[in-house]
């Protein structure tokens, strides 16, 4: 970890504009890569920053603003979450349980109660991914980390790794959960910039990797999440995450799923919402299999063909190949499950 | 009694609370990093990225100046301060006879290729991250398989090792009616204690003090004079409390010296804490296996062929050997027997011993085709057991001291309500849960060595036991402490004792399960000859009372104790830091083996694939348990472990680069709580006055033996596949897209 500068924060727009004063000062800052970084939770920046993978000059702790910006406020129109709300305060309020389950759920499942304690949902959904390769430094090769150095996954050992979403540069697989349900809930985000704030559909943050996999989300520089929006949606009740994993707990998921179903009274779904986490470069939608179950009755087959279309572009690699099967098996039970829910 | 401290069956001791237990709930034990110093100076390892090769460059220029940095040790200034020393199983001290720095030269990925030495830790490991390395890169060989590894026939490298087997097996193979041959592996593992290998090292004078986490605190003593060339008089290493070791602590690493160099370089005590990543290559690891398994068998099941063939991954320079064919060539009464190993040297650090070293391996694919060749009869798998039951081992026809195999079946199928299993795969599904219920056998030699202790007799009514054995979290403080109290009929509370230091007379490795057997005879002994000298008769009050007429201000037994069959000089070789174990398969006139059978319920979904073990029971008779609480503690942890080694645990390798790449406890899965439901350890009594006088077996390592067979043979039972490969995992069981 090298040494750097700590500022706190005493209101937002002080943070954004101290951000942009930091990328002024810096002759050459590396795209992706600033030289200045908010801290909220730390509970990932400040693991990448023991490991030398991330070396931001300065830190601007924002965790001073909480007050202003962890509020959770459920209305008819829309769930409105504070980005600096804590995982947990969002995963245990009782109005999310019941009426937005997935939210929820892709929150309990994730990580452990003490980083749950910790972290902000605005720092979880822009953590960084797992991959080995992207994590220790010894390895030269990284375009993530290390623009134009190669990618030492694409042959190396990639059981974790992207079947969706991957490009010839990078196949790091996104880690986080809720930003599928984001995903899935066509949530919107509210981002404080140096020249103000601004939403952006939650499905045009993250980047695929393309051939700047070091850039990862479409944040300018000093720019900081405040909150998320989750319009109010007639699917909402019958919703789930699905989180497929080797053991029970505190694992990246293999596989996931966040659905939810609008299904008439005839048994014909309305609606449908998919998004898929642990197999895909960034959160991912699955629209196709969305469009395929529309005026479908849900059942192991419809759901089955719809998970098949989720995958429809998925290209493996040596180790992952078996991500593609999973990814359809949780898809499928994901929505079967979803269907028989009591709302 | 609370589940957690099992009421005494016959030939078993009180639930005795831990000796050390508020201690260690309340911070108050130091372990070896905690100890305070003054003017520490901190050490912070530089990993080699490469696998093989060498060293190019080391750019320090940049790190050389930064704030707090006091100096960089490497090949450039270090080539010639650790004297080379011979692995371990050649007769030396080391767990890896590589000695870093001792020149560019990179033998395998982790390598310590520079250590950096500063004011704080902070300082230390960002210097160390920013030394650049330029490397001449060499092609490496990772495991079975890759281009450039050398398979060796084990027999022809080793004199030690011989390869069982008896009669005539091919002809008997050939003419049986039933048959299975099959292939299994396991993977890298490591063993992940929470406490980091930590080692500090302060001179005073020309005498230097280690405190070092250690299963052997006389073997980093006599080991690191030697690589120091000075006498071991004046080496003192102290370890009073490890936190978990499973066979990592067991071996002097390469660290220690380094850390004593630069402690005396600096002239300050140097304190290195290495990280996790790095705890995956400066000590030792579970060496990846290949087994082939061929059993033959009559209709009724006896068997009447068994080969057992192993191949296992190693170092290029150090020739370890897991070599558990001792053991699974011996646990079933069969005439025609056949087995070898083969090691493969590999670019790879060296490996080592890791709970049940031979036999979790081994008995797994043991374990795993005896419920295949079952399956082929079908037969019940623990009728199968029964059929080839025997009190002789079949190489030689040595007799078991005792063998309560299947009193142990027995009592945990009856617990586990084995008579309720539909046999048939796939048949007791729970919705969409596919649920499997399998067995295994356990068995672990009953080994001892040579100890020392010195036991003291206060007229206050206090006794207290000193000798140098560590505790490694199993409860050799407490059991001590309770040998000493029964022995001398004094309540616990009145015994004090001392464990983990080199001032105290010495206690063997505490590995190989060995530890309770040979320290608590030696404590009996010591406690003996002070009622001889006293009376023979007295014991509690009595014996106190017998010290103060004679107005003694105390009276000090130093004794030593050598097990059944040790070789001369074993003691001699003790004080010298080598172990020298015996019994199990190793002795010429009996077998010495404690036993247990392992019950496991699995559940797999039935679309998604993933395993889970909603329920154990297991069943262990290994002679006296001295107290059923701290051994209930020891076997359960073997058996969770089991979970892990079934379902979770693989060190992963890129191949190409011979290099581990999920090294921290994010990606190594180890079970958590959730995976942790319903654990039964049932403690079978058993009597065995042969092993040693007070008829302790040891319980260290056989929870975890068989329990990865269980798991496997569970699953196999909930959904017809026959998985071989462990882990076993989603990818396995996945049927392809």
């Amino acid at each position: 970890m090298r040494p750097f500068v700590y500022e706190r924060a005493a209101t937002s727009e002080v943070a954004t504009q101290a951000i942009r004063a930091g990328i002024a000062t810096d002759t050459a800052p590396r795209q992706g890569r600033y030289p200045a970084e908010f801290l909220a939770g730390g509970t990932n920046l400040l693991d990448l920053m023991k490991l030398d993978v991330m070396q931001p000059a300065k830190l601007i702790d924002i965790t001073g603003l909480t007050q202003a910006h962890s509020a959770i406020l459920v209305s008819p129109q829309a769930l409105r979450l504070g980005a600096l709300a804590k995982m947990s305060a969002v995963a245990d309020h009782p109005e999310i349980i019941k009426n937005f389950p997935v939210v929820a759920q892709s929150l309990t499942l994730a990580a452990s109660a003490q980083l749950r304690n910790m972290a902000s949902i605005g720092g979880n959904v822009l953590q960084r991914t797992r991959c080995s390769y992207f994590r220790d430094t010894s390895w030269s090769a990284c375009n993530k980390r290390n623009p134009g150095s190669g990618c030492a996954a694409l042959d190396g050992y990639n059981r974790g790794h992207a079947v969706l979403g991957a490009s010839k540069d990078c196949i790091a697989t996104y880690p986080g959960d809720f930003a599928q349900a984001l995903m899935a809930l066509d949530a919107v985000v509210t981002v404080l910039g140096p020249d103000g704030t601004r939403t952006v559909p939650f499905s045009d943050l993250h980047r695929a990797p393309g051939s700047t996999p070091n850039v990862e989300t479409t944040l300018r520089p000093g720019d900081v999440i405040t909150a998320f929006v989750i319009p109010a949606a007639t699917w909402m009740r019958r919703s789930l995450y699905m989180k497929i994993r080797d053991r029970q707990s505190y694992q990246f998921a293999l596989a996931s799923a966040a659905v939810a179903l609008d299904i008439d009274d005839g048994g014909l779904v309305r609606q449908a919402r998919i998004a898929l986490g642990g197999v895909a470069t960034v959160p991912w939608r699955a629209r196709d299999a969305e469009a395929a179950l529309v005026g479908k009755k849900l059942d192991p087959q419809t759901a089955e063909s719809a998970a098949r279309l989720a995958f429809g572009g998925a290209a493996p690699r040596e180790h992952n190949a078996f991500k593609i099967a999973l990814g359809q098996k949780t898809v499928t039970r994901a929505l079967v499950q979803a269907a028989t829910l009591e709302v | 009694m609370t589940v957690a401290a099992p009421t005494p069956k016959a030939n078993m001791g009180q639930p005795v609370p831990r000796y050390d237990g508020l201690a260690k709930v309340t911070g108050s034990a130091l372990y070896a990093a905690d100890f305070p110093h003054l003017d520490l100076a901190y050490a912070y390892l530089v990993s080699s990225g490469i696998a093989k090769g060498r060293v190019k460059s080391l750019d320090v220029r940049e790190v050389r100046t930064l704030p707090g940095v006091l100096d960089i040790l490497s090949h450039e200034n270090m080539s010639d301060a650790v004297a080379h020393a011979k692995f371990f199983s050649d007769g030396g001290p080391v767990s890896n006879s590589v000695v870093p720095l001792s020149s560019p030269e990179i033998a395998y990925a982790g390598q310590t290729i520079a250590v950096v030495l500063a004011n704080s830790y902070e300082a230390a490991r960002d210097a160390a991250q920013r030394i650049v390395v330029d490397y001449d890169i060499d092609p490496a060989s990772a495991t079975f398989g890759s281009k450039g590894a050398i398979d060796q026939v084990l027999a022809e490298q080793s004199k030690k090792h011989e390869d069982p087997k008896v009669g005539d097996f091919a002809s008997a193979y050939a003419a049986a009616p039933v048959k299975i041959d099959a292939a299994y592996s396991t993977p890298t593992q490591h063993h992940n204690p929470l406490e980091l290998f930590a080692t500090v090292c302060s001179w005073d004078g020309p005498n230097l003090t280690v405190y070092e986490p250690s299963q052997n605190v006389y073997g980093i003593k006599n080991g690191l004079a030697q690589q120091l060339g000075m006498d071991a008089s004046r080496v003192r290493v102290i370890s009073p409390f490890i936190g978990g070791a499973f066979g990592s602590k067991g071996a002097l690493t390469q660290r220690t010296a380094i850390v004593a160099v630069a402690a005396k370089r600096l002239g300050r005590p140097v304190k290195l804490v290495a990280t996790r990543r790095q705890a995956f290559t400066i000590a030792t690891y579970r060496a990846e296996t290949r087994h082939i398994i061929k059993l033959a068998a009559t209709p009724d099941g006896k068997l009447q062929a068994l080969s057992h063939e192993g191949f296992e991954v190693t170092s290029r320079p150090d020739p370890y050997a897991v070599a558990g064919t001792d053991a699974s060539t011996r646990m079933y009464a069969c005439p025609n027997i056949v087995s070898n190993v083969t090691i493969v040297r590999a670019d790879r650090s060296t490996p080592g011993f890791m709970r049940a070293p031979a036999e979790t391996p081994y008995f797994f694919a043991l374990e795993s085709a005896m419920d295949e060749l079952a399956i082929a009869l079908n037969m019940d798998p623990i009728e199968l057991r029964r059929v080839n039951d025997t009190m002789k081992e079949p190489i030689k026809g040595l007799p078991y001291t005792s063998r309560s195999l299947m009193a142990c079946f027995d009592e945990a199928a009856t617990a586990f309500g084995w008579s309720k299993r539909n046999p048939r795969p796939g048949s007791m599904r729970d919705g969409d849960w596919l649920v499997g219920w399998g067995c295994a056998t356990a068995a672990y030699p009953t080994q001892m060595a040579p100890a020392s202790a010195r036991v003291s007799l206060f007229p206050d009514g206090t006794a207290r036991v000193e000798t140098a054995s560590h505790e490694i979290g199993t409860g050799i403080y407490t059991v001590a402490a309770q040998t000493a109290a029964e022995q001398l009929g004094l309540p616990f509370e009145k015994i004090t004792v001392a464990l983990g230091d080199t001032i105290l007379p010495p206690a063997p490795v505490s590995g190989g399960s060995i530890t309770t057997a040979s320290v608590c005879s030696v404590i009996a002994q010591a406690c003996a000859a002070i009622r001889g000298k006293l009376s023979n008769e007295a014991v509690g009050a009595d014996l106190v009372e017998a010290l103060n007429k004679r107005g003694l201000g105390a009276i000090e037994e130093y004794a030593e104790w050598v097990p059944h069959g040790a070789k001369a000089g074993a003691m001699q070789a003790l004080y010298k830091g080598a172990a020298q174990p015996i019994g199990g398969a190793k002795l010429e006139d009996r077998m010495q083996f404690a036993f247990g059978a392992q019950f496991v319920e699995v559940r797999v979904h039935s679309q998604t694939r993933e395993v889970r073990v909603p329920r154990m029971v297991s069943a262990f008779a290994a002679g006296r348990i001295m107290n059923t609480r701290t051994a209930r503690s020891q076997l359960m942890g073997g058996m969770i472990w089991g979970i892990g080694s079934a379902l979770h645990e693989q060190t992963d390798i890129d191949t190409n680069a011979a290099r581990y790449v999920n090294t921290d406890l994010a990606e190594y899965l180890i079970p958590v709580n959730a995976d942790v439901v319903d654990i039964e350890v049932i403690m079978v009594p058993e009597e065995d006055k042969l092993v040693n006088p007070l008829g302790i077996k040891g319980i260290g390592e056989i929870g975890i033996v068989g329990a990865n067979a269980a798991v496997a043979n569970a699953v196999y039972h909930a959904t017809g596949q026959r998985i071989r490969d462990l882990p076993l995992r989603i990818d396995g069981l996945m049927p392809s897209a």
